[in-house]
């Protein structure tokens, strides 16, 4: 593939669908990049990129709602809002480091890949919050979907739908995102548990509590598991609720809290999936489970040779191993067996090649799958074996 | 009136054939075919359209809603799935040759799990109900429509129903983990789970909202949520709608969330306090609700705060509520404003656009204009964190000419939400009674992309017909052919 033509407007992105369709050429479709070593390596003769859609479109904070074209880089959205004491509520991830890439996210590739960060737990994920979006399908049509309004039930929920298929259904060209007042500061509880089945029942009893937790994680140490839970609201809140949240805790470990800054500087790198220290030669699968079946997930990691970290109360778990096909094998057969959903979410591009990156439907949800496709893409243009192959 | 299709001569003709093939499927009881008996599910919460169906099936499990939508998909019979029919916009409504499949049997909680705040509970539990298997132990369920006694989880998936409460807790879609989705053809598929944000096209999301037009949602898997340590409300009223418009506007963007702000204009205001005798100010011209959680001081915090931001608006009157009990009586009017309204006229068509709140005054003052000129009283009610009005049309049903005045006065005001940038549907469905307007909203071929993604789920378009998409387009096979 040639470098990826990059339209500086929503005409120019309809100009290369229609042409390629005329062409009868797939097309790669991108936004700044940023998640290219996400699922399977896409081969297309054409390449297309959101990234000089860029700019903020609409900004209503008393609305709470920012609409922005696809390109524009995710920063910048969050410096927009931040100025007005604004943030975006799922806080999604930049995942520089775990691709290896300075590639800016764009908003669109957020959207289109459905990343949200630990606030998922409490405040729901980045496709909760896309109240609109416009998206060219592959007739080279442009489709509205949503609206700028905060509740909207009219007719069928393509936001949704469009919100995490990779840019396999339509190239989105334009979101609108709600936003919500910034908490006026952070702190974190961490506590001392002596294994991973503790520190996830500590952040159950966390998040089972009337006091707001925000987010909960359980990062594996030498010989201990921190188990961190935040509070997030006025500071007078905090306070309250961090006394009344160490009192319900007490029992599970040594605790300690750290403030603002500190408290906010944790929870980015756990975003990041920093403290996995992934190495550049670690396969990286990204597990969703019930938090009570996280543990026993995790401790498959030890029986392979991996590492893993924990967030959103212990129901998400970052898996580090060797990038391997039996890995693979063995980690997605045990979360089928909890009831729970796998992505191999990077690796080398054999092995992405090589083995579902996604779990695989039945034949009665596939053939849904494949019609959908059809209705929305008839040509099978956009990210030719993205998904499946 | 809105047209309804014609029914097929050829299904009518096979009536009793159909309901004995039906009464084999779901035995004993499960199947309603006496014209008495099928009369309540002629109609649902839009009382003014009425058909009565070609029968009612009741099956009580999972399989046997398979079985039953596996005949009707192979012997080409129509399908309407119904709740409590409490839909607001004919969502439930029959058609004479539909069968209709009520999920009120599937009403058993499967499980509970505090652990991992969720429960598994059947299509036919009413929204109440999941709150009240939970509240002993301290937990509940977020969504809370105003027909929450009565409407059934299934109904609300279908409907994406929102609530009081969405601004902070969001709408039902927002608190689904899973759900056991049932195909025309009769397949079960498990569609997420007890864990979050499955891979792959996000089905939950799309299914959640969609009508009963793609599939029927048999089993639903709740986010649950810890209660919080306690609610107060308080009560601000002002002397004109642009004033607390811009109060509501100073609220948010001070940085507070409140759980719910609810907004009523005059006549609202009076006939909820002619109904409840709650206190309210009838010299007002507009009124909010406000609600805020947390503990006892939490709660005084965040009052005061928003006392103070009410106070810069010059209101007429400000009440916080010192007790609970001063809460509930707060909320009272406005809980019972949709029967306050029913008390003063013989009928009411209840409006659910949504609009960027930033519109509210330009909005409410066309609405008065509209209000003289199809000589129909309206109250307003509202949502004002979300921007979703809920106007209430007086008429009076046994009149035909009011009705007619009521349905165009009604269509003029969502032509009017989407003309200042907002939807037809904040929370009730496009149903029926919309279906027509959906033209309004969207392109001609965006309305042909939203068919085609129905067809892919229902290729023969039997699942509840004649809703959601106007009978003339593209892509319309089934019905357009009449």
């Amino acid at each position: 593939m040639s470098a990826p033509i990059a339209p500086a407007d929503e005409a120019g992105i309809i100009d290369l669908v229609l042409a390629a369709s005329a062409a009868r050429e797939p097309i790669a479709i991108e936004g700044q990049g940023s998640k290219r070593g996400l699922l399977r390596p896409v081969q297309a003769a054409r390449g297309l990129s959101t990234r000089a859609l860029t700019g903020i479109t609409l900004y209503r904070p008393a609305e709470l709602i920012i609409s922005a074209r696809a390109g524009t880089p995710l920063a910048e959205i969050e410096a927009v809002v931040a100025e007005k004491g604004q943030h975006l509520i799922a806080e999604p991830p930049y995942l520089g480091s775990v691709f290896g890439t300075s590639a800016p996210p764009s908003i669109g590739g957020v959207v289109a890949a459905n990343m949200s960060g630990p606030r998922r737990i409490t405040w729901g994920a980045t496709r909760d919050h896309v109240m609109g979006l416009r998206f060219v399908n592959g007739a080279g049509e442009v489709i509205r979907a949503g609206g700028r309004v905060l509740k909207n039930v009219t007719g069928l929920d393509l936001c949704k739908l469009l919100s995490g298929s990779y840019g396999t259904l339509g190239v989105i060209t334009e979101v609108t995102l709600k936003v919500l007042p910034a908490p006026e500061t952070s702190a974190t509880l961490f506590i001392e548990t002596p294994d991973l089945t503790s520190a996830v029942a500590a952040l159950s009893a966390g998040l089972g509590s009337p006091f707001g937790v925000s987010a909960a994680a359980a990062l594996s140490r030498n010989d201990h598991v921190v188990a961190a839970l935040r509070l997030e609201d006025f500071a007078a809140s905090v306070t309250y609720r961090m006394e009344k949240l160490r009192g319900v805790l007490d029992g599970y470990g040594a605790q300690r809290v750290v403030e603002d800054g500190e408290s906010r500087a944790f929870w980015r790198s756990v975003r990041e999936v920093e403290p996995l220290q992934l190495g550049a030669h670690e396969a990286l699968w990204r597990v969703s489970v019930r938090p009570s079946a996280g543990p026993g997930i995790a401790a498959m990691a030890g029986m392979i040779g991996g590492r893993s970290m924990l967030d959103w109360g212990g129901g998400l778990i970052w898996f580090a191993a060797a990038p391997s096909p039996a890995n693979h094998t063995t980690i997605t057969e045990a979360v089928r067996a909890q009831g729970g959903t796998a992505m191999l979410f990077r690796a080398p591009d054999s092995l992405r090649l090589s083995v579902p990156v996604l779990p695989e439907a039945n034949d009665a949800l596939y053939r849904i799958e494949k019609r959908v496709k059809d209705a929305l893409d008839p040509l099978g243009l956009f990210n030719p074996g993205h998904l499946r192959a | 009136m809105i047209a309804l299709p014609a029914p097929k001569a050829e299904i009518l003709a096979r009536r009793e054939e159909i309901v004995t093939a039906l009464t084999a499927l779901v035995p004993g009881d499960g199947v309603i075919a006496e014209g008495i008996r099928l009369k309540p599910y002629e109609t649902d919460g839009l009382a003014a359209y009425r058909q009565m169906p070609l029968a009612v099936v009741l099956p009580s499990s999972t399989e046997q809603v398979a079985e039953v939508l596996r005949y009707c998909n192979e012997q080409g019979i129509r399908v309407v799935p119904r709740g409590a029919g409490t839909s607001l916009s004919g969502g439930a409504l029959p058609l004479a040759d539909a069968i209709v499949i009520g999920l009120m049997r599937l009403n058993a909680i499967h499980e509970i799990n505090y652990a991992d705040r969720y429960a598994v509970v059947g299509a036919g539990v009413t929204n109440i109900g999941i709150t009240k298997a939970v509240e002993a132990d301290g937990f509940f369920y977020a969504p809370d429509p105003s027909s929450q006694l009565a409407c059934m989880i299934g109904g609300n998936v279908m409907m994406n129903s929102g609530g009081a409460h969405c601004l902070k807790y969001g709408v039902t879609a927002n608190n689904l983990l899973g759900v056991k989705f049932v195909t025309i053809e009769g397949e079960v598929l498990d569609i997420g789970g007890t864990y979050l944000d499955a891979a792959g096209y996000d089905w939950l999301g799309l299914i959640t909202g969609s009508e009963g037009q793609l599939g029927i949602v048999t089993e639903v898997t709740v986010r649950i949520l810890r209660s919080p340590e306690g609610a107060r409300a308080m009560l601000a009223a002002f002397n004109s709608i642009e004033i607390a418009g811009a109060a509501v506007d100073a609220i948010i963007g001070s940085g507070i969330i409140p759980v719910a702000l609810e907004f009523m204009d005059k006549p609202c205001i009076h006939a909820c306090e002619a109904f409840a005798h709650a206190g309210y100010p009838l010299d007002a011209e507009a009124m909010l609700i406000i609600e805020v959680e947390g503990s006892i001081a939490e709660q005084d915090a965040l009052l005061a705060r928003i006392k103070d931001i009410c106070a810069r608006f010059d209101p007429i009157s400000l009440k916080v509520a010192e007790t609970a009990e001063q809460s509930l009586a707060i909320w009272k009017g406005r809980k019972g404003a949709f029967g306050a309204v029913g008390r003063i006229s013989p009928d009411y068509l209840c409006m659910d656009g949504t609009i960027p709140t930033s519109e509210l005054p330009r909005v409410l003052r066309r609405i008065g204009e509209m209000s003289e000129q199809y000589a129909l009283k309206v109250a307003n009610v509202f949502h004002a964190g979300d921007g979703n009005l809920h106007p209430l049309i007086m008429f009076d049903a046994n009149d035909a000419e009011s009705f007619r005045r009521a349905e165009a006065f009604g269509a003029d005001i969502l032509k009017l939400c989407v003309e200042v940038g907002g939807c037809l549907t904040g929370e009730h469905g496009v149903g029926v009674e919309k279906r027509d307007l959906m033209t309004v909203q969207f392109l001609p071929h965006e309305l042909t992309q939203q068919r085609a993604i129905k067809s892919a789920f229902d290729p023969a378009w039997l699942l509840n017909p004649a809703k959601v998409f106007p009978l003339q387009g593209a892509l319309a096979p089934a019905i357009a052919a009449e």
